[in-house]
């Protein structure tokens, strides 16, 4: 995203150009009735998708506000204004800071594992030997198994009599039961998402590492750079952009995880895995308090927008553009 | 000394990375491997690696303990309608915004740009009631319509957006001076080249859609119209406990199909992820 929407908007308009040749009035006539066909075309080419956003996201939006000042019971058929009632539950919900901080730790292991592990296959990837798009296929895999099908055979292999301690008991190590014990349960599922997606952004990052210009590495190796400076002062810095964008798309992909939660540990034990999207779900769909479940969804759309706004913020920081 | 070195190192290269890859491809083999096990070999100790007795009883289980196969026609028709739409309608939005002006063009982008900032589960609980009172929750249409037209739709506008504002303004000049409608130029200059965009929104959707949870779960009740990856999660036995054979054998099928066709079409999958202008 980052060098794509701070683009001016280019719309380029029809018959701009010098060639239109804007003095003669015929020409006049011929190019505003093509304008007034564009203005309808646009409209319509437009409308599906403006349409769409307007009554699946922005309404959707209005209502959660709406929502949160009203206790919603949909099992008892209550819906009752009560102010900030629902605000106030959040503060003084126990859960709710366990919860957040779930989600905190869930997101910042994601990053760092899937960024690093990303950065490290593609480095490692990134040369021309033979067989090497053999091994870019393996990485890349998981990312196209299904997300629910990838996830039970997890649960399958971290059972306390799973493959996982089978191998392990092979070698004499009595592993734990990994999904039912506190730290090792949160450690599995970021360990399962890690693995499921970290070959996209190793895509995304060959991509960029391709686009490294040769010269200016091996200029840099012939004044005496060693590996280790040209990785760190020109590699990261000229692929930056891409950095940044993974890290959005990886956050922003983090504080959505329902389904690994829902088939790996159902939150638990305790609530030790229980992320936002998986309280608001249990709060909305499964004790059917909609007012509650809308305040929490609230919480989420606020912390998405604040790490974009922090995140668009950085990046005038430490991206570095070519141009 | 350079030259004796290499295929050592070759060597040792592809030692290593074929241990790295082990929890990557290790878990489908297992799955795969599992799925023709009898249930008292799935947790034998020492683990088998390859099935001492194979069987396909659990494969039968799967298609007769639900509605299997009618679960996968629901999961493969909405993945393909919605990837097929989304490509159509986010084709011409993208268009539309890079291309064409007209009055509130930038105000429109915007707030469809409001779309990649508002994950689904935000607004699943207005959603579903919004269904609700359309008499519209336990059907397909909230997982057809919200996929093609709302948020999970932006990113596809996005990418075919900034295609279409790479496309040199010649081409389009010439075509209408040839007489070419506006929508004609679309249709036939403009999607012709955006091929590999459109390609990596084909696979950017169907790959979403196929691996939709947390909506089918909210707005499906029937199992006849469960999509797979719900189904999958249903497999258990009178006492509530899973059946592991019979999962792994229904998430075989779910899982390998796709396989199969990506390592088929493996390069256009690469190269059409790299180049959706997602580069930065």
């Amino acid at each position: 995203m980052s060098g794509v929407l701070d683009e001016a908007p280019v719309v380029l308009a029809a018959g701009a150009s010098p060639r239109a040749g804007a003095g003669r009035p015929a020409e006049k006539r011929r190019r505003r009735r093509l304008s007034r066909g564009d203005t309808l075309i646009g409209y319509l080419f437009v409308a599906p998708q403006v349409i769409g956003i307007l009554a699946f996201v922005i309404l959707p939006l209005a209502l959660i506000l709406y929502y949160n000042f009203h206790e919603w019971n949909v099992l008892a058929n209550t819906f009752r204004f009560v102010g900030t009632e629902n605000v106030e539950r959040l503060f003084s919900d126990p859960k709710v800071a366990p919860v957040l901080g779930a989600t905190a730790v869930f997101s910042i292991g994601l990053v760092i594992g899937n960024l690093g592990l990303a950065l490290l296959l593609a480095v490692l990837l990134n040369r021309k030997v033979r067989g090497i798009t053999f091994f870019r296929t393996l990485f890349f895999s998981p990312v196209v198994v299904s997300l629910v099908a990838w996830t039970i055979v997890w649960g399958f292999l971290l059972q306390d009599d799973g493959g996982i301690n089978g191998l392990l008991a092979m070698v004499g190590v009595d592993g734990p039961n990994w999904l039912r014990e506190g730290p090792t349960a949160m450690l599995s599922v970021i360990v399962v998402q890690v693995f499921k997606n970290v070959g996209l952004n190793m895509i995304l990052f060959l991509s960029a590492l391709q686009g490294v210009p040769r010269e200016v590495t091996e200029a840099a190796s012939i004044d005496g750079a060693g590996k280790a400076a040209i990785f760190g002062r020109i590699t990261l810095p000229l692929i930056s952009p891409t950095i940044l964008l993974t890290t959005i798309i990886t956050i922003v992909g983090s504080l959505q995880v329902f389904a690994q939660i829902a088939v790996l540990t159902q939150g638990g034990p305790g609530i030790s895995t229980t992320v936002l999207v998986y309280y608001l779900f249990q709060q909305a769909f499964e004790f059917h308090r909609f007012g509650y479940g809308s305040t929490l969804a609230l919480v989420l759309f606020v912390i998405v927008l604040l790490l974009t706004i922090v995140q668009w913020q950085l990046r005038k920081r430490w991206v570095f553009y070519e141009n | 000394m350079r030259t004796e070195r290499r295929p050592a190192l070759r060597v040792l290269f592809s030692i290593g990375m074929s241990l790295l890859a082990i929890p990557f491809v290790f878990p489908t083999w297992w799955m795969i491997t599992s799925s023709f096990k009898p249930i008292g070999e799935i947790f034998a100790f020492p683990p088998t690696l390859w099935p001492q007795n194979p069987t396909i009883q659990p494969y039968i289980d799967a298609l007769t303990e639900q509605p299997f196969l009618l679960q996968y026609w629901n999961s493969m028709y909405i993945a393909v309608v919605v990837t097929v739409a989304t490509m159509v309608f986010s084709a011409m939005a993208g268009y539309a915004f890079a291309r064409i002006r007209f009055p509130g063009v930038n105000f429109l982008f915007v707030i469809v740009l409001v779309g990649l900032l508002v994950p689904s589960e935000v607004t699943i609980v207005p959603l579903f009631q919004m269904f609700n009172q359309l008499g519209l929750v336990n059907t397909h249409w909230p997982l057809l319509l919200v996929s093609t037209f709302g948020a999970p739709s932006v990113l596809a506008t996005f990418i075919m957006r900034q295609f279409f504002v790479t496309l040199p303004v010649e081409l389009e000049e010439a075509a209408r001076l040839d007489g070419l409608h506006r929508a004609a130029i679309w249709w036939r200059i403009a999607m012709p080249l955006a091929k590999a965009s459109l390609g990596a929104v084909a696979i950017f959707t169907f790959l979403h859609t196929w691996n939709l949870y947390l909506e089918p779960t909210v707005y499906l009740q029937s199992p006849d119209l469960f999509t797979l990856p719900q189904a999958l999660t249903r497999y258990t036995d009178a006492y509530g406990g899973q059946m592991w054979n019979v999962q792994l054998a229904a998430a075989t099928m779910t899982a390998v199909p796709v396989l199969i066709v990506f390592i088929f079409a493996q390069r256009q999958f690469v190269e059409g992820l790299a180049q959706t202008g997602l580069k930065g």
